[in-house]
């Protein structure tokens, strides 16, 4: 790489991006997006054990029922939304705008939906966060990654209108690829969330 | 360890390991919780493992040679010394620039307590940098290698002098473009 004062010659505008940490900037900014969301969701995590293995909380706490077979549905419903929006991005790459547009609209629809039901979920569960230790936890941890994706659905709904005003193309994807990581890492935690609270 | 968030296709592969895992744990659980629990460490292991285990994109590629230029007319010389150097030979140069590291343990750089190794390596840049004729004093990285990779990329160099081991000595000389000799 030439210095600055050789680049000088032969470059204008602004110098080229300088980082000395030998990790380029978007790997960077994604590995400490991961650390961020890892200790995030790890407080939540680290409660949860603390209430059920240190303080043998029963989970669920009778006589409370957790709607295993209603977050199961959910459950393959935010699946399916990451298969769909992998089908849209693999759609623009070459060059298929109409299945990029059903991709997106598909997951949008699908994301929603999880989070409607996650709704009518908490509305008739029959508990509150304020019942106890594991009704707190509970709420916390799906309310966090209900959270997410709500963001989610958010950068969805920029892309899906993004992509039906026509500004993807096999060329240009950026802001898909970068909206299917983050729906690829909130369905990744959901499972982990479904796991933990539901199934263990 | 590699990124499973990398890209998109990265991300959804990484989607379908922890759909099987999930899978295994379901059915485990299912039968016994704490076979689920124990199904689940070895799914979390597991996928750890093969994370470290996939190659890195790039990482197998050497780094490229840092080659460096000045102005016509300018002989800038680069002189990399350890905190606490007391004197330096004066180069032939019509500039100098001394970088001197501020060198932290692990510990000190992995908890950022990195405050005092700083004021030391600027209280050496600046004394190194008062005793030659032409020459100004900068902090580097805590990295004697990588120092000298940032300098040559912000101010360039012709010719590098290094005060320290012969190991460094030889480990900048395979990163750079660019003469380098030991004081």
């Amino acid at each position: 790489m030439a210095s600055i004062a050789h680049v000088e010659h032969e470059h204008h505008g602004p110098p080229p991006a300088h980082f000395s940490s030998r990790i380029s900037p978007g790997v960077l900014g994604m590995f400490l997006f991961i650390a961020s969301e890892v200790m995030l969701f790890g407080s939540f995590f680290t409660a949860y054990f603390f209430v059920r293995v240190v303080n043998g909380t029963p989970w669920p706490t009778p006589p409370f029922h957790l709607p295993v077979y209603v977050a199961f549905i959910n459950t393959c419903i935010l699946v399916t939304s990451s298969f769909t929006v992998h089908w849209a991005l693999q759609s623009i790459k070459r060059g298929n705008v109409w299945g990029l547009r059903a991709g997106l609209l598909l997951t949008f629809l699908m994301g929603l939906t999880f989070l409607v039901t996650q709704g009518r979920e908490y509305s008739r569960v029959g508990f509150a966060p304020k019942d106890g230790a594991f009704a707190t936890i509970f709420y916390c941890l799906t309310g966090l990654h209900g959270a997410h994706v709500f963001v989610g659905l958010s950068i969805l709904l920029f892309m899906t209108v993004r992509a039906f005003r026509g500004h993807f193309s096999a060329e240009h994807h950026h802001g898909v690829e970068i909206g299917g990581i983050y729906w690829h890492f909130v369905d990744v935690m959901w499972i982990v969330v479904y796991l933990t609270v539901y199934i263990l | 360890m590699r990124n499973p968030l990398r890209s998109e296709a990265e991300a959804f592969r990484f989607l379908l390991v922890v759909i099987g895992g999930a899978v295994v744990i379901a059915a485990l659980a299912y039968a016994n919780t704490w076979a689920g629990v124990a199904a689940a460490v070895l799914v979390v292991g597991g996928i750890a493992w093969w994370l470290m285990q996939e190659p890195v994109p790039g990482a197998a590629e050497p780094e490229p040679v840092l080659a460096s230029a000045t102005p016509a007319g300018t002989k800038r010389v680069l002189v990399v010394a350890p905190p606490g150097t007391k004197t330096v030979p004066a180069p032939d140069a019509t500039e100098v620039v001394v970088v001197v590291p501020a060198l932290a343990s692990r510990v000190e750089s992995l908890t950022g307590d990195v405050d005092d190794r700083r004021a030391e390596a600027e209280r050496t840049a600046a004394a190194l940098a008062a005793q030659l004729p032409n020459a100004r004093g900068e902090v580097g990285a805590d990295d004697p290698v990588l120092a000298v990779e940032d300098a040559l990329r912000q101010f360039g160099a012709d010719e590098i002098v290094v005060v320290g081991e012969d190991g460094i000595v030889d480990a900048i000389r395979e990163r750079v473009a660019v003469p380098v000799s030991r004081a």
